[in-house]
């Protein structure tokens, strides 16, 4: 069977830099911080104080009517915005088969307001009382199901649930479909709400989380101070579309997808093999499909996943170095996690779309606040400024609990 | 009753009391199934009448004479 080519020819993104794409683009080349004390509950009595949470995000935008808001868990909510944004700025609607459509959004987590609020429901009234829209809204998948619904996409529809490697599987997968025929355009990206009381306990008491209480001095991706990532929330979607179907009716091409490794570790549930081994092979594997080589790497960008945890950091920077060798420094690395914290299952979706900004504009986004080098973590991670210089590919990763990686390379079109 | 299930549903739509015709069905009222299972679980507390949910049982006439009758 012949292999097709795939574009991404749409963007669509709600983030804590930004509710819309340009302007979390242009915030994460200014190095605009989105990290802030918490205003989703009060943190009396809880270790973590900051989170990257959205600002101004009205979901009122993107659902005329409040039933239908009513009806979803803000993870759906902000998918739906992604992909309200994604399909307007690809111009897709109409031009394509539904038949031929599909949508891959994941969640990490799912509907975890919804849960906790009706567990509380259950515990004081009683189970009469657990509402019926309890299980719609919170199962992780109607993020896509609602996406489906509200854009007619009949075709393939599969949401994927590897932790906070979630997006880059839903955006891999989709290049995947498309790459071998199963359909002509996907909407590809992953949403997550989860900067509530459950999920702070719950991270923090498995030592994941930075409790630092200073914006500047908390998400520290690379940086020898790092102790942990910071909570984000948020979606993005892409529009990845079959590239002569792309061409045939004139869309903007913003990059090419070429190439996707999917691994897992198989060794522990929270913690990275410490030799790197899923991690090198995944980035080995998506470069091998994409067709770079180590004489490329000062044409390279990559999104690293960067969460700011000491482990991740050291075993990352170590798996592009048992890939790409002396030449893994000479690869342009960043993480946007110190600017949006780490959005979990929307996150690979949220630096895809980074890393094909990044292309488009010959322009790597900064690590900011990155002070203090570690002897452990010694590649170029573009500290402080964003830096421009001509580039020919990008990867991004993501590597979720559950020993799930995924990375995606993404080229530059030039012809 | 009447009023106060106009006042409820309408509440739920977000749209004006105006817009609520207590003869129309719910489904032309743009209610589904999970919709008026939701709506039901607020009638019941507000009320203390237990709702038995059936298909005749589907314009606010027809539940405002069922709870009426037992309260």
């Amino acid at each position: 069977m012949d292999l097709h080519r795939v574009a991404v020819t749409g963007l669509g993104a709600v983030t804590p830099v930004g509710n819309d794409v340009p302007t979390f683009w242009s915030n994460l080349l200014a190095g605009v911080n989105g990290i802030a004390p918490v205003t989703h509950f009060d943190t009396e009595g809880f270790a973590i104080k900051l989170a990257g949470e959205l600002k101004g995000f009205d979901p009122h935008v993107y659902f005329e009517n409040v039933t239908d808001l009513r009806r979803t868990d803000p993870f759906t909510q902000f998918a739906v915005a992604a992909a309200e944004q994604a399909m307007a700025d690809s111009g897709i609607a109409g031009k394509v088969d539904p038949r031929r459509m599909g949508v891959y959004i994941g969640s990490g987590i799912g509907g975890m307001q919804t849960l906790m609020t009706e567990h509380a429901k259950l515990m004081e009234r009683g189970p009469g009382r657990v509402s019926p829209l309890f299980i719609p809204m919170m199962i992780a998948n109607m993020a896509a199901g609602v996406v489906a619904i509200r854009t007619g996409a009949k075709g393939p529809t599969l949401p994927v649930v590897t932790a906070c490697a979630t997006s880059s599987h839903t955006v891999g997968e989709a290049f995947r479909a498309i790459r071998h025929g199963y359909a002509d355009v996907i909407l590809a990206g992953g949403s997550e709400s989860t900067v509530n009381m459950l999920a702070a306990a719950g991270f923090h008491n498995c030592k994941a989380l930075s409790t630092s209480d200073d914006p500047n001095a908390a998400s520290l991706p690379f940086d020898l101070r790092r102790s942990g990532f910071v909570m984000g929330e948020g979606a993005a979607v892409l529009v990845l579309e079959e590239y002569e179907h792309a061409l045939a009716r004139g869309a903007r091409i913003y990059a090419e997808i070429v190439g996707y490794g999917n691994t897992c570790d198989a060794y522990h549930m929270t913690a990275p093999h410490p030799e790197a081994e899923g991690a090198a092979e995944a980035v080995r594997l998506a470069s091998e499909e994409a067709g770079i080589t180590g004489s490329d790497a000062d044409r390279i960008y990559i999104n690293a996943h960067g969460t700011g945890t000491h482990m991740n950091d050291t075993v990352e920077t170590l798996a592009y170095k048992k890939v790409f060798g002396q030449d893994a420094y000479r690869l342009h690395i960043s993480s946007t996690k110190s600017m949006t914290g780490h959005m979990l299952g929307a996150t690979g979706a949220v630096e895809a779309v980074a890393a094909v900004l990044a292309l488009r504009d010959d322009a790597v986004p900064p690590t900011i606040n990155y002070r203090d080098a570690d002897p452990e973590c010694d590649l170029q991670y573009t500290p402080g400024q964003a830096l421009h210089t001509p580039l020919t590919y990008a990867l991004s990763s993501s590597f979720g609990f559950g020993g799930h990686n995924a990375v995606l390379a993404f080229k530059k079109v030039t012809d | 009753m009447k009023e106060k299930l106009i006042k409820l549903i309408a509440d739920y739509k977000g749209v004006a009391v105006e817009e609520i015709a207590s003869d129309k069905t719910f489904g032309d009222l743009g209610l589904d199934s999970l919709d008026i299972a939701e709506l039901v679980m607020q009638i019941e507390d507000e009320t203390g009448v237990e709702i038995e949910v059936s298909p005749e049982l589907n314009t606010i006439d027809k539940l405002a004479a069922y709870i009426s009758e037992r309260q």
